[in-house]
């Protein structure tokens, strides 16, 4: 091996990476999104998704939804440097995995075609509550709600059924049960 | 009707009531308001700096000498783009600032005006947390807010960008209630079951080793005094970062003086090898750790820290204590005084061999390096330097490179707050204008910064502060013409290839000085140096000291890259030693 040239160390084994679903509550302030954001961006973390909007008209909260790819040490790094940030109120963690918590995320699909054929991508997708939100007689707006792989999935199947434009959201978490995140 | 105040004199109010005293500074159009109302604000001085970095720096020394936050006030635009450099400095080294940023007018932002820029954009990720303010109404409230996030839990800096017409806007001033609660984020975590913990390890520990930052002097100086009951408690050894210097007497035989890539043998010895690790108000930076796989290999580790994510960010710790460390030590000495009594005894024969050993190492003497009658050494002016100002109380600061590690290694502290070196950034250029700032804290005490000729003309201007202020700072350039630390590592690890690392025309800094309208001296040879370093400590006056040193010396022992800390480099006597013997020994 040559030698280092460097004055650093070099870097050391990793560990395997975890998907994590991480839901920050932020003051709905100007410049909020960006010293989030910029966290991830100047630590170097990963961001795979970003669902952010107001859920607190009378206490200006919002809520952040991030899905992020990391080594075990790097997610408990940005919750912790996360709760550091002087607007965040609280922040959790899931694993993507975590049977106890719901995550969706939502596309808009349009189609060009005609009557029978939106009803062949209306039966495609029947598993993902599609909705039909806008039809003309040579095209469609469809919605459908599903987990990202089945989004991903769905996109390259109906791409034979007309599919021109897609649209999609990132995922928003909400946990099952009665009980809430606190 | 209620009296209305411009959001200047605001600015005033709330900095008064933050009980400021200096403020580091320079005017331009966007602060203009701001300056106006100045005259009207007796207690508070304002010291003109030449550039806004040196103000940054200056608040820095000032804030880190006296524990007060250092406020600094600049204008738009290239004023607030100057002062990044000390925002970041301050943000890696923890130092508490309040930037006080003039803006373009609210009308104006986004409009690329004259002298604007997005001054919270660019410094978001070099503050704990900045403002833009747009509302005259959220004036007071951030101004207080702002000082209450750089100075509680892990201390930062922080920026309040004020646009113009906001300076000019008027409204009511409600003046703070006294006894208000001030909600702080990071308080204490840690509960009595921790402490219990840390003391069951410490009762088991047959190899333990202190490692203590500068969490401990930001602690404050009751920190330093638990500190040092709690080791001569424990009878265990203590070892410090660089930041932590003076939180633990210097010269006490249980400190094994600095750690990490330029500390001492037997300090990087015993932390590879011990099996307790307690790191208190230190952060694991990779200049301590060396290669992180075989940092500590053997070691439970505990770490007490203030800031939740310094925590298993770099290494993985069995013990974790969040808290302000003057309260985590206070539990630990009460509860290790209440269930053993005999601690102090039993603890010592328990750890006598590991003293041995430790001992062992310290015959290394790792420090050492070969004296000449003929040039000066660097270590040896730094040595006289220490021998010449030990009895009075010295501040010393620092530039950065080989003279900052010499200083490091070589000058002994017995008090914390009394050493401000950048760390974490290590921005060359820091040293003189912390030095204006810690003089203004401490009038009337010996304050020296410890520089290298590159460092030093990197923010020169600023004697020009000095000499205005009659501030009489001590310059101490340990001169080699070369970037010393560049040319250490361009001669180990890039074939001695001194790429750009050798200043050409250099200044005749005794000329400079002397122009400056301060004084020049000029050290050239080891039997002039004691002399010299006397008649600059008797002058009342701003001093630049020229000590010429050899220009090959290196900066050992070193931790090379990549390697664990007991692989260390020795300095050239040992090398020899150990090489050649006999021809080496007829070089010494």
């Amino acid at each position: 091996m040559p030698k280092s040239k460097s004055a650093y160390s070099a870097p050391t084994k990793q560990s395997k990476l975890e998907t994590h679903i991480i839901v920050v509550w932020v003051d709905n302030e100007a410049s909020v999104l960006s010293r989030v954001v910029g966290l991830f961006s100047g630590r170097g973390y990963n961001i795979e998704s970003l669902a952010v909007a107001e859920v607190d008209q009378k206490n200006n909260l919002s809520r952040i939804t991030i899905v992020t790819t990391g080594t075990p040490e790097v997610i408990e790094q940005i919750v912790l440097q996360l709760k550091k940030l002087v607007p965040v109120h609280k922040v959790a963690n899931f694993k993507r995995e975590d049977k106890n918590v719901i995550f969706k995320e939502m596309a808009l699909l349009k189609f060009l075609g005609n009557n029978t054929k939106i009803k062949k991508v209306l039966n495609t997708c029947k598993k993902y509550n599609p909705v039909i939100l806008d039809q003309s007689t040579k095209s469609a707006v469809i919605q459908i709600t599903a987990l990202r792989r089945e989004i991903d999935n769905m996109t390259k199947k109906l791409k034979s059924l007309g599919l021109i434009s897609v649209s999609r959201t990132g995922a928003v978490a909400m946990t099952r049960g009665a009980k809430i995140f606190n | 009707m209620p009296k209305l105040y411009t959001g200047a004199e605001i600015v005033f109010k709330c900095l008064e009531e933050e009980k400021v005293n200096h403020i580091f500074g320079y005017p331009g159009g966007a602060v203009l308001p701001i300056y106006d109302e100045l005259k009207n604000h007796i207690t508070i001085k304002h010291i003109l700096v030449r550039h806004e970095q040196g103000a940054g720096h200056a608040a820095e020394g000032y804030a880190r000498s006296s524990g007060k936050p250092g406020v600094v006030l600049v204008t738009s635009g290239p004023g607030a783009t100057n002062v990044v450099t000390a925002l970041t400095d301050a943000y890696m080294d923890s130092v508490p600032l309040v930037c006080i940023s003039g803006q373009v007018p609210t009308h104006l932002i986004g409009t690329d005006a004259f002298q604007e820029c997005d001054t919270t954009g660019i410094t978001r990720p070099c503050t704990k947390h900045n403002w833009l303010v747009k509302d005259i109404k959220d004036l007071q409230r951030i101004m207080h807010e702002a000082f209450k996030v750089a100075t509680t839990g892990r201390p930062g800096p922080v920026l309040v960008d004020i646009p113009k017409d906001i300076q000019f806007a008027k409204t009511k001033y409600v003046y703070l209630k006294k006894e208000k609660k001030i909600e702080i984020k990071n308080k204490n975590r840690f509960n009595q079951k921790d402490i219990d913990q840390l003391i069951e390890l410490m009762n088991k520990a047959s190899k333990p080793i202190f490692y203590t930052g500068g969490g401990v002097v930001n602690s404050g100086p009751k920190a330093s005094e638990l500190l040092r009951e709690l080791v001569a408690l424990t009878g265990f050894p203590i070892t410090s970062t660089l930041q932590g210097l003076g939180s633990y007497p210097g010269n006490d035989n249980q400190f094994l003086g600095m750690l990490g890539m330029h500390g001492t043998y037997e300090a990087n010895n015993a932390m590879h090898d011990c099996d307790l690790l307690i790191n208190i108000g230190a952060r694991f930076d990779d200049r301590i750790t060396g290669k992180i796989d075989e940092f500590s290999p053997k070691s439970k580790k505990v770490h007490i820290d203030i800031d939740p994510s310094s925590i298993n960010k770099i290494i993985k710790v069995d013990l974790a204590i969040v808290g302000d460390v003057t309260d985590v030590i206070k539990s630990t000495t009460k509860t290790l005084k209440k269930k053993n009594i005999n601690l102090e005894k039993s603890n010592k024969q328990k750890i006598s061999k590991w003293w041995q050993q430790i001992e062992k190492w310290r015959t290394k003497q790792s420090l050492n390096f070969i004296n000449s009658d003929k040039i000066i050494k660097p270590q040896h002016a730094v040595q006289r330097l220490y021998e010449l100002t030990k009895d009075q109380d010295t501040f010393i600061t620092t530039e950065v490179g080989q003279h900052q590690m010499w200083a490091a290694q070589h000058y002994k502290f017995n008090k914390p707050n009394r050493w401000m070196t950048s760390g974490g950034l290590g921005t060359m250029g820091y040293g003189l204008p912390a030095a204006i700032g810690v003089q203004v804290a401490n009038p009337k005490k010996l304050v020296v910064d410890v520089a290298g000729e590159a460092s030093i003309l990197m923010t020169m201007q600023e004697i020009s502060t000095a000499i205005q202020y009659n501030l009489p700072i001590k310059i101490f350039i340990l001169n080699n013409q070369y970037m010393g630390m560049v040319r250490q590592w361009q001669e180990l690890l890039h074939e001695k290839n001194y790429s750009e690392s050798y200043s050409e025309a250099l200044p005749d800094f005794v000329k400079l000085a002397e122009a400056y309208g301060c004084v020049g001296i000029r050290a050239e040879n080891p039997d002039e140096l004691d002399e010299k370093i006397e008649e600059m400590i008797s002058i009342d006056k701003p001093v630049i000291f020229d000590c010429h040193v050899d220009q090959a010396e290196n900066c050992f022992p070193m931790i090379p890259s990549g390697k664990p800390h007991n692989q260390m480099l020795l300095g050239p006597k040992d090398q020899e030693e150990n090489k050649i013997t006999g021809k080496g020994k007829a070089l010494v």
